[in-house]
């Protein structure tokens, strides 16, 4: 039986590196044979509190091609929540018609509530600004296709550190492979210091840079994030900071050949659509492993293979 | 030296039965008297503050006749009184001492004080794990956020 078997996903910290390792190569399977009726018979509830496209679709698209049934909602309003019934409530009730949960919900600790409540297996597409395993696992498979390995990769981290979320969880889970950290960012916007302490405990380095072009030389991977106006108590700091994160394609010309530029999406203006052309651009296939990951999660979780 | 102890404990009169917590720093005394929700209790209560101590300079005491608290009721008090002693008193004998812990995991102690959490949001018990319990920095099991002492608001 899959070690996973019945198991949630809540945080990137609940299956250990092993299990992990184990979600990629079996994503790595169904990159290469994508259609399989593997969950044949069974139902997958996609639950979302609130909108997200990407996330809602690949996991969509990856129960459709392994031949199972989805249901759910794409956003509160359609649901009973828009009536007041609790999350717990809905999770018993949902429970009842489907085999594992996936959830999105606004508010922190959501998932890790739901699968205290539910019979059946959660997996955390997102709880506000608290954990995103499956973005974790799918950009841990990213870089490992692109790089040929996970360990020892320098990865420079850009934009905002402090509430980005898939950048904390991706930096914990890189610290089980010895990674070297490049984090670039706005002062106010910096990793925050639990996570510092995170890589100090396991004996790897960071540098903290505030000008991209600094890490541009030596990176394996450049991590972009979205620095976003809300997270700027004064809106001078904002505009000073606005464009010092922006990625262009002639920023690209000495850096080295294996270098991928990865991102969570959606993007602003981040990246210059003039890097989409390059073939150091990974984020839209990095959206596309997404699927693979997803059904290898689905699969595990289910206990299908 | 025992009895130079003893006088000193007397500055709140002795109880026959109950329990005596002594050592509680002087400033918090009100704060453990209403964690342990004493308001509404209708044993006979004494209780002091500001009384000198060899050890701390200033203290509180409190002095629940026939009433023993269970360890769960009384560990909340080490987030506040973490030098306090219990002091189990029966027939005026002292049967029992021991210190207060701070617990591993605080259950539905303190309120998270996140705004987003969940534990905000649903009716749920609220936990936290203990991961410093030198400064007292507390992890929420939901929104997994790092709340200090100063952020506590208890339940």
């Amino acid at each position: 039986m899959n070690p996973l078997t019945n198991r949630s996903l809540v945080s990137i910290c609940d299956f250990n590196t092993e299990e992990q390792l184990s979600i990629l190569d079996m994503a790595e399977d169904f990159e290469k044979n994508p259609n399989q009726d593997l969950l044949k018979g069974y139902v997958v509830a996609t639950l979302f509190f609130e909108p997200s496209t990407r996330t809602r679709l690949s996991f969509d698209s990856a129960a459709s091609r392994l031949g199972a049934r989805v249901i759910g909602f794409s956003e509160s309003s359609s649901s009973s929540v828009s009536k007041g019934e609790t999350l717990k409530d809905t999770i018993l009730t949902v429970s009842n018609y489907s085999d594992i949960i996936v959830m999105r919900h606004p508010k922190e600790g959501s998932a890790r509530y739901a699968s205290e409540v539910s019979p059946v297996p959660i997996v955390n597409a997102g709880d506000g600004a608290n954990q995103h395993p499956t973005q974790c696992l799918l950009d841990l498979y990213s870089i490992r296709k692109t790089q040929g390995r996970l360990e020892g990769i320098n990865i420079a981290f850009v934009g905002d550190l402090k509430y980005g979320r898939t950048v904390h969880s991706l930096v914990i889970a890189l610290c089980n492979h010895g990674a070297t950290f490049h984090l670039v960012s706005p002062p106010a916007l910096q990793l925050p210091e639990f996570i510092k302490w995170h890589i100090r405990s396991n004996n790897l380095t960071y540098r903290e840079y505030e000008e991209l072009d600094q890490v541009l030389s030596f990176a394996d991977i450049i991590y972009m994030t979205r620095v976003q106006r809300e997270r700027f108590a004064d809106p001078i700091e904002y505009e000073k900071v606005k464009n010092a994160y922006v990625l262009r394609s002639e920023m690209l010309g000495d850096t080295k050949n294996n270098l991928r530029i990865m991102h969570p999406l959606p993007r602003v203006n981040e990246i210059s659509q003039d890097v989409d052309e390059s073939e150091k651009a990974y984020y839209f296939h990095q959206a596309l492993n997404g699927v693979y990951i997803r059904q290898a999660i689905l699969t595990s979780i289910l206990g299908a293979k | 030296m025992e009895n130079k102890g003893r006088r000193k404990e007397l500055q709140v009169s002795a109880i026959e039965n109950g329990t005596v917590i002594d050592h509680i720093p002087a400033m918090n005394l009100f704060q453990v008297l209403r964690l342990l929700n004493l308001e509404g209790f209708e044993n006979q209560i004494t209780f002091g503050t500001n009384l000198d101590s060899q050890k701390y300079g200033k203290k509180g005491i409190i002095k629940v006749s026939d009433k023993f608290f269970k360890a769960e009721e009384i560990n909340k008090i080490a987030l506040f009184a973490p030098t306090a002693t219990l002091i189990e008193i029966r027939d005026y004998q002292v049967v029992e001492k021991k210190k207060v812990e701070i617990p591993d995991e605080l259950v539905n102690m303190v309120k998270c004080f996140n705004p987003l959490c969940i534990t905000n949001h649903e009716q749920m018990i609220t936990r936290f794990s203990v991961i410093d319990k030198k400064e007292l920095k507390v992890q929420c099991r939901y929104c997994e956020k790092i709340m200090e002492k100063d952020d506590m608001v208890f339940l």
